[in-house]
């Protein structure tokens, strides 16, 4: 067993952590940092709920070992907005009704912020593939893509 | 649940990465993109005692074109070739496959070594490479060696590589003038792998014949099968819709499916038929445009 020492930026906030090198980024955000916006469904890459932005890009916490995170920026949910206010896509998830027992939200967010911040007029159908990584249990599907259409071509998401 | 606890290395060059390779033989796996062995670890359904991570090895990391082949580094990326980023371009059905390939965070750090070495039979890229005839190329303490993708791919999630061996390079044919080619998949949901997925690669003669005809099915046996059969069929052929349906109903008598909780054999034998039909129309849609 490994253990290392990780030095990575989480929210614009520098962390160092000690951990086994067998741990997962989801584990070590969670477990040792407290970061509880990223949640843990699946486990294995497939529901999005446990989607981050390393250096910008969503990926799945839970497929990441522990060293990979070294010098990378890390970003979950809780940094979208700024100074206590919430972003216009959480906004707008509030707004539509697009948020039912919660625990997809922060990976749909995400993955949503980065399809904007790439694509900033998305068709529905573009929103729909972007997020089908991302599963709601809820179905709440309809209002998702609501959501992040009511953002189209708004010019709100900037990277 | 948290993996099995390994020992971690993370070599700096690739001399040093085959030096841990060998050390610590059977008992290594080494990660790329770990879009595959980091849910094994978590599943516990691999229980490696060392992990050989290659990330640091940035030469992996680029392609190449040369002599009329792409040469791509075993840690390119999906998210690289679906954007057919610098002279990926040169090779479209790249850029086909690979969006089809998972999700959008699988594609970010899922790579095309870590894909041919995991060697999933319904993945997309070994049915890619076995359409375009490519090599893999693997490093290992006995050398390099070259191996075709036709004889690299040996069983599920089983390949040529030996002990100490490591995929540093796949090499891909650049399609030639008057070609097409096609990627069909079926698959109940976006994202997940294909229950049965179809590449179709052909050339065309100045007068319009089919000279050249390659298929390759995945989801469809232990390994992406090509259809010999069909191909032949084709080649030299004028084509035209009935040619196409006619050789594609030959598609389902060509493997040796099996029946698992996505679909029984018989239906897979139908959407081989199906795919193959359409994947070729693609392509050859394709060619005609030149």
């Amino acid at each position: 067993m490994t253990e290392i020492a990780v030095a990575f930026t989480l929210n614009g906030r520098r962390q160092e952590v000690r951990t086994s090198a067998h741990r997962t980024l989801l584990e070590l955000l969670r477990d040792i940092l407290g970061a509880v916006d990223v949640k843990e469904g699946c486990g294995e890459g497939v529901c999005g709920a446990c989607t981050v932005l390393l250096d910008g890009e969503p990926v799945s916490s839970c497929l990441i070992l522990a060293p990979r995170a070294a010098g990378r920026q890390i970003t979950t949910v809780r940094a979208l907005g700024a100074g206590g206010t919430l972003h216009p896509l959480q906004e707008a998830f509030a707004a539509h009704g697009a948020v039912q027992c919660g625990f997809c939200t922060p990976g749909m967010i995400l993955t949503a912020y980065a399809l904007l911040r790439d694509h900033p007029r998305p068709t529905r159908d573009e929103i729909r593939r972007a997020i089908a990584g991302n599963l709601c249990r809820c179905t709440g599907y309809a209002k998702i893509v609501d959501a992040i259409a009511s953002l189209a071509g708004s010019g709100t998401v900037r990277g | 649940m948290p993996a099995v606890p390994f020992d971690y290395y993370a070599p700096a060059s690739l001399a040093e990465a085959l030096a841990l390779m060998r050390e610590h033989g059977e008992d290594a796996k080494p990660l790329a993109g770990g879009q595959s062995l980091v849910p094994m670890l978590t599943l516990r359904l691999a229980r490696p005692t060392a992990v050989i991570d290659l990330n640091s090895l940035t030469e992996l990391r680029t392609a190449r074109r040369e002599d009329g082949m792409l040469r791509i580094g075993a840690l390119v990326p999906h998210r690289a070739l679906e954007r057919g980023e610098g002279v990926l371009a040169g090779c479209p059905l790249l850029q086909e496959a690979a969006a089809l390939i998972g999700n959008a965070r699988v594609r970010a750090l899922g790579t095309i070594g870590g894909s041919l070495a995991h060697a999933d039979p319904a993945a997309e890229l070994p049915a890619v490479a076995q359409a375009l005839e490519g090599t893999v190329v693997l490093r290992g303490p006995e050398g390099e060696r070259a191996v075709a993708a036709r004889d690299f791919f040996v069983d599920v999630l089983t390949t040529a590589l030996r002990p100490g061996e490591l995929v540093v390079e796949v090499c891909l044919p650049i399609p030639a003038p008057r070609a097409g080619h096609a990627v069909e998949e079926f698959s109940r949901r976006a994202g997940d792998f294909g229950i049965v997925t179809a590449v179709a690669v052909v050339e065309l003669s100045p007068a319009g014949d089919l000279t050249r005809v390659r298929v390759a099915l995945g989801g469809v046996g232990t390994t992406p099968r090509r259809l010999p059969k069909v191909e032949a069929a084709l080649t030299g052929m004028r084509p035209d819709g009935r040619a196409l349906r006619d050789a594609s109903e030959g598609a389902g008598d060509e493997i040796e499916p099996e029946s698992d909780a996505h679909a029984s054999a018989a239906y897979r034998r139908h959407l081989a038929r199906v795919l193959t039909r359409r994947a070729l129309g693609r392509a050859v849609d394709m060619a005609q445009r030149g």
